[in-house]
């Protein structure tokens, strides 16, 4: 259905901007680096080439990226969105550790509106956004010259303010001083300070004067307001004479409203308004509840001769035929697989079927549109993807781009569901303000129901594996063949980042599988399939990684050779994924022997730049897997907070799994049947494990944490119950596969 | 009509229709927006108050129904549970996105003034309505334990 969605006009003056960069090979190095950040995590390597190229810090800091206060307040301003993964966190560490401020005076604020200081650096600086686990990458230089050069300006203020050379005043806890005793706070200095010149190319401290960077006992800055109920999100915001709106979305998608009836909606007391938008009808009222009940009583007429009236399953028998042919197109080849595979000792096949997965963060979705009385449109939500947001905004509401004014809000999660090509409610929200001419502030205020059923699913995927060992075991022919949904298919990124009939967020995860085959092809089929699909956290790897580590495992029994062993031979050319999977192995004891009814299995995989392991210990009981321990190593490049990491890959880890074992997200002739977390059923307490997590040293630049704690996790659970039960699942969830 | 609702230990005159639900009163009438929407027929503890001290998914609980109970949010907890729990919250980094820690601390407390030495069983127990998509589970599971050692101290 994305394909059938007409993209709104400022897509095309952003791919518009895109075309017009400097060159086309920057624009390319561009684009590439957005496949990597915003879907795939493509080699942040690559990408942190592109940041070599852009300016880090260009502008005036302190009005750019660091706001100091007479009220010795500092509030950065982060380009980078948090949906709870804590890079406004990350970010913060890296202003205070070079502006050398004190935590008790540090805020940090959504910035949004200005792409020369905010793109997102691994997406070539083309786009302000947040996704690929790309945040800490973007902003390491960034945020860090920043720091360095406010502290330079505030410096250089004090200094003309004392009257004593610059070098002889010391900057520490947010405190300017001079030996002779003179003091001044930030806020004492911050007028005189913006006047400075900023330094162009401030000096950054050395990795051995880090105090803040790589901290064991820094804890997060925002959390008093996450425990006593005064962290704003997006449902919080209240204006004056707001309005709330609900909208009745079509039952199936693809369909369109044909009538309607608003007699009984405007019946209800406290509805104002019933407006037709592009997506549905909405219902306006002066409270949420109000809004609801006027929504129960709305008559709708569906014209669903476009809709999508397929179950899932059906979709998916598709797909497993579709599966056994050839594909259409190819991600990676090289040597003869098919060759090989026909002279092989010994081959094996298996195939594996992926649900769709929705988001379902806890927030339901939502935002709220302003028309100023200047004419300036503000609107308020969880911009993970600001720039596109701004133009969806301003061609919707019929302005200039830069009369639109974004609050960027944290969200209660998001894992990816926040950044949508066409704005989603984000659009709903100035379209229902304008229908309503502007006369009031309007909240878009989606249900649980609407957001499980309001698509973006994670695809379904089939993938098909053939392989072939030699007479010593030794893997020689790989056959990869992936089908399903693309995510960038009809969307503004497409034509610059599906190449060849290649969405790279489809195969990440596999065509760059890191195991030495000489024979090996990776393929993919793209379907067309009127379910819209999005980015869900770890994008393409929440399949592949599963696919490709459970089929390993399998070519590894087939062999007669232990998992573990099995893999590191064929890892020569990974130094880093060698180190995670030892440092795993040993840190879990794999070579130790278990308790009676205990089995491990484990699993190694990269994403977005970072390396993770998972060994997983678990016991059958009345045919269900019990998880007794979880053991996780990650190499993430240079750890900025180390207790973020940890929370990450244990939150990353524990959403993995939820997924694997429960989750699913099924059509019935095209209706969604999981409306609510009654039938929809993320992992709860009582099933979380606590998972061990080692980071693995590195000095290389930051990779991501957001998602590269999730992929491994499932197929190291998967090879436990193999090791168990000798059954390979090869259906997910394996709740269902196992029948418990 | 208004209704007289026992909010944080205060009497709030909430006028909103009768069969709203509490949940949307005190978010949208008293202004108190700790309390959290998530799924709205008690799948998710985003909504978790306290009813004469009994953990309460305000999404349930009618204004018309909540006439004559003391109810407590987030905002209004208080005591040396709930402070403890708190502070531990903060040190042991447990919220991520922060929208479920209402719920979790409301529950968290309740849990603690009936059972002060939770087993692990105790706190799936009284918890396992509490979802968390981040999925910190295990730091709540530790933060509790930890609050409950600390009370005993």
């Amino acid at each position: 259905m994305l394909a059938k969605m007409d993209p709104p006009k400022g897509l095309a003056a952003l791919e518009a901007a895109w075309d017009a960069r400097p060159t086309r090979r920057t624009f390319l190095i561009g684009a590439a680096a957005a496949a990597g950040g915003l879907v795939v995590g493509l080699r942040p390597l690559d990408a942190a080439r592109a940041s070599e190229t852009a300016a880090a810090s260009p502008a005036n800091p302190l009005i750019g990226y660091i706001r100091i206060t007479p009220d010795n307040r500092v509030t950065v301003l982060s380009s980078q969105f948090d949906m709870g993964q804590g890079v406004y966190h990350g970010i913060a560490t890296l202003v205070v550790e070079e502006l050398e401020a004190d935590w008790s005076q540090v805020d940090v604020q959504g910035a949004a509106g200005d792409v020369t200081l905010y793109g997102n650096i691994l997406w070539g600086g083309t786009a302000q956004g947040t996704g690929g686990s790309t945040s800490m990458a973007t902003s390491w230089e960034r945020y860090r010259k920043a720091g360095a050069a406010a502290r330079a300006m505030l410096v250089a203020a004090a200094a003309e303010a004392w009257d004593v050379p610059g070098d002889q005043i010391s900057v520490a806890a947010g405190v300017l001083s001079h030996p002779d005793g003179r003091r001044a706070s930030f806020g004492d200095m911050a007028g005189r300070a913006a006047e400075m010149a900023p330094p162009q190319d401030p000096p950054l401290k050395a990795r051995g004067q880090w105090s803040q960077i790589g901290n064991e006992a820094l804890r997060r800055f925002d959390s008093a307001g996450k425990t006593n109920g005064s962290h704003r999100f997006t449902i919080d915001v209240a204006l004056p004479g707001m309005l709330t709106a609900v909208v009745a979305h079509p039952p199936r998608f693809g369909a369109r409203v044909a009538s309607f009836d608003a007699g009984g909606a405007l019946a209800v007391k406290g509805v104002t308004d019933v407006v037709q938008i592009p997506r549905g009808v909405a219902v306006v009222a002066e409270s949420t509840w109000a809004a609801l009940k006027g929504r129960e009583a709305l008559s709708v007429a569906w014209d669903e001769s476009e809709a999508e009236t397929r179950g899932s399953r059906e979709i998916l028998d598709t797909y497993h035929r579709l599966a056994s042919e050839p594909p259409k197109a190819i991600a990676r080849a090289e040597g003869d697989a098919a060759g090989a595979l026909a002279s092989s000792a010994q081959t094996l096949e298996a195939s594996y079927e992926f649900p769709y997965l929705a988001h379902a963060a806890l927030e339901p979705m939502n935002a709220i549109a302003a028309m100023s009385e200047a004419g300036e449109l503000e609107v308020w939500g969880g911009h993970q993807i600001p720039t596109l947001y701004q133009y969806i905004a301003a061609q919707i509401a019929e302005l200039p781009p830069e009369r639109v004014r974004l609050h960027v809000m944290t969200t209660g999660g998001s894992f990816g569901r926040r950044a949508v090509a066409d704005g989603d409610v984000v659009a709903e929200a100035v379209a229902v303000a304008k229908a309503i001419g502007w006369r009031a502030p309007v909240k878009v205020q989606w249900t649980r129901e609407d957001d499980m059923a309001g698509g973006r699913y994670r695809p379904a995927y089939v993938h098909r594996l053939r392989a072939g060992l030699d007479e010593e075991g030794n893997l020689v022919a790989w056959e990869n063949h992936i089908v399903g949904q693309s995510i960038l298919a009809g969307t503004p990124f497409e034509a610059a980042m599906v190449q060849n009939g290649i969405d790279y967020t489809s195969v990440e995860g596999a065509s760059n599988l890191p195991y030495a085959v000489p024979n090996l092809s990776v393929g993919l089929t793209s379907t067309d399939v009127g379910v819209p699909v999005l980015w869900w956290r770890a994008v393409g790897s929440t399949h592949t990684a599963f696919a490709v580590e459970a089929f390993i495992d399998e070519l590894a029994a087939a062999a007669g050779k232990d998992p573990y062993a099995f893999r590191m031979a064929m890892l020569a050319d990974h130094p880093r994924h060698r180190a995670v999977l030892q440092t795993a192995a040993e840190k879990a004891g794999w070579a130790e022997p278990l308790p009676e009814g205990r089995h491990r299995g484990l699993a190694l995989h990269e994403s977005f730049g970072s390396v993770v392991a998972h060994v997983v210990e678990l016991a059958m009981e009345g045919g269900a897997p019990v998880i007794h321990r979880v053991v996780a190593a990650v190499e993430c490049g240079t750890v900025v907070n180390p207790d973020v990491v940890r929370a990450q890959i244990e939150g990353g880890t524990a959403f993995g799994l939820g997924a694997i074992m429960a989750e699913e997200l099924t059509l019935e002739a095209g209706r969604v049947q999981e409306t609510n977390y009654d039938a929809y059923t993320p992992l709860r307490i009582d099933q979380a494990p606590a998972v061990e997590v080692h980071i693995v040293p590195s000095d290389a630049r930051p990779s991501g944490v957001g998602e590269p704690g999730l992929p491994s996790i499932g197929p190291a659970v998967a090879n436990a119950i193999a090791a168990a039960t000798g059954r390979r699942v090869r259906q997910l969830p394996i709740r269902k596969a196992l029948d418990v | 009509m208004a209704y007289q609702i026992r909010l944080n230990g205060e009497t709030r005159a909430l006028d909103v229709a009768g069969d709203t639900p509490l949940l949307w009163a005190i978010r949208e009438t008293a202004g108190l927006t700790g309390t959290k929407f998530g799924c709205g027929i008690a799948q998710c503890g985003a909504c978790t108050v306290h009813a004469d001290g009994a953990p309460t998914r305000s999404c349930q609980m009618t204004v018309a129904d909540a006439e004559g109970v003391e109810i407590t949010t987030i905002e209004g907890v208080s005591g040396p549970i709930a402070e403890t729990l708190a502070q531990v919250w903060a040190e042991m980094d447990v919220p991520q996105c922060g929208y479920c820690q209402s719920g979790q601390l409301m529950a968290a407390v309740a849990l603690l003034a009936e059972s002060p030495t939770p087993s692990d069983a105790d706190i799936d127990a009284a918890l396992w309505g509490n979802l968390c998509r981040c999925a910190t589970y295990q730091r709540i599971r530790a933060g509790v334990h930890e609050a409950a050692r600390r009370l005993e101290a």
